[in-house]
């Protein structure tokens, strides 16, 4: 059991890191950039809409970074 | 060497610099305080670690995922890491985070090299050697990640793991010689370039990848193709020197309030 927690703790911190908002963030950016992609929206609307999403995750990550 | 293998050994140079920075500084202190033997020992055993995940991850993911969906799942994987060092080169650039300082960090693995205890397993040292083992295992699979990411997407892992092997030729070279770490690397720097770089790819890679979703299952195109590279840099490296501007400039007090 503790290496199975101490397992996942590795990965989580490997992967998701100091702030967990990027790596929702990016997800959550990257699942809206699939439904859209699903409904065949064109390649010119979706590469700026997932462009401007992704630019306000890390936005939003850095002023609660600022805060701290 | 075309543009794009230049680029993709340069990327995978630097990030992996930073790594055998961070890795060397462990193993040294280690080495100083608990004996050689351990230390090498617990440095050949990640090696041999890294070199079977990366054998293993390399060939699993090459010959499992459609191309669109590799680009996805790396992708997404380089943009977090790209923007996780991103966003602590802004709040360092800002002033706002302690830089990274590594004969603060040899003084403190030097200090805890003295005090732990001196219990033993397998003949070895055993604090010797699970700190440099996971020291070098921890900073390496980072290179491993870089140059199995880059290459596989780039469709070069050769030149991803030669820019990985140059970096750590170098830094183990010079700190063989030096005997001492490398603080005089400037590494915070690099963290800002690498950080730029693997999130301008990350971008890309994560965003054709997309194109899994769609009805041929083929990747998105980006507007002007692989130049679209260029523009993604440059719109990070502008998003960043803005960010450090603003909350340089009292924007923290703005977003505060």
């Amino acid at each position: 059991m503790r290496f199975i927690r101490a397992f996942g703790r590795f990965w989580y911190d490997f992967v998701v890191g100091d702030d967990w908002r990027i790596a929702a963030g990016v997800v959550l950016v990257l699942a809206a950039g699939a439904a859209l992609v699903a409904t065949g929206v064109s390649d010119d609307v979706l590469v700026p809409l997932v462009g401007a999403g992704i630019v306000g995750v890390v936005s939003v990550s850095i002023i609660a970074g600022a805060r701290r | 060497m075309s543009a794009d293998t230049a680029g993709l050994v340069v990327s995978a140079f630097l990030a992996s610099a930073v790594e055998f920075v961070e890795a060397l500084t462990i193993v040294l202190a280690m080495g100083v305080t608990r004996g050689w033997r351990s230390t090498l020992t617990g440095v050949a055993v990640a090696l041999v670690a890294l070199a079977g995940i990366t054998a293993l991850a390399g060939y699993a993911l090459a010959a499992w995922l459609p191309e669109s969906l590799l680009q996805l799942i790396v992708g997404t994987l380089l943009l977090i890491f790209g923007l996780q060092w991103l966003r602590k080169a802004v709040l360092r650039g800002a002033g706002l985070k302690a830089f990274n300082d590594e004969d603060e960090t040899y003084r403190e693995e030097l200090e805890a090299g003295r005090s732990a205890g001196a219990e033993r397993r397998l003949g070895l040292d055993w604090f010797g050697f699970v700190v440099s083992f996971k020291g070098v295992f921890l900073e390496g699979l980072e290179i491993v990640f870089i140059v199995i990411t880059f290459g596989l997407n780039a469709g070069n892992v050769p030149a991803a793991a030669a820019g990985a092997g140059i970096a750590g030729a170098i830094v183990l070279g010079i700190g063989a010689v030096a005997h001492r770490p490398l603080a005089a690397v400037p590494q915070n720097t690099i963290k800002f370039a690498v950080g730029l770089l693997l999130s301008t790819f990350g971008t890309f890679w994560a965003v054709e990848g997309l194109g899994v979703f769609a009805d041929g299952r083929e990747s998105l195109e980006w507007p002007g193709g692989d130049a679209a590279l260029v523009a993604l840099l440059a719109v990070w490296a502008t998003f960043a020197w803005s960010a450090i501007r603003l909350l340089r400039r009292g924007g923290l007090a703005a977003v505060e309030g």
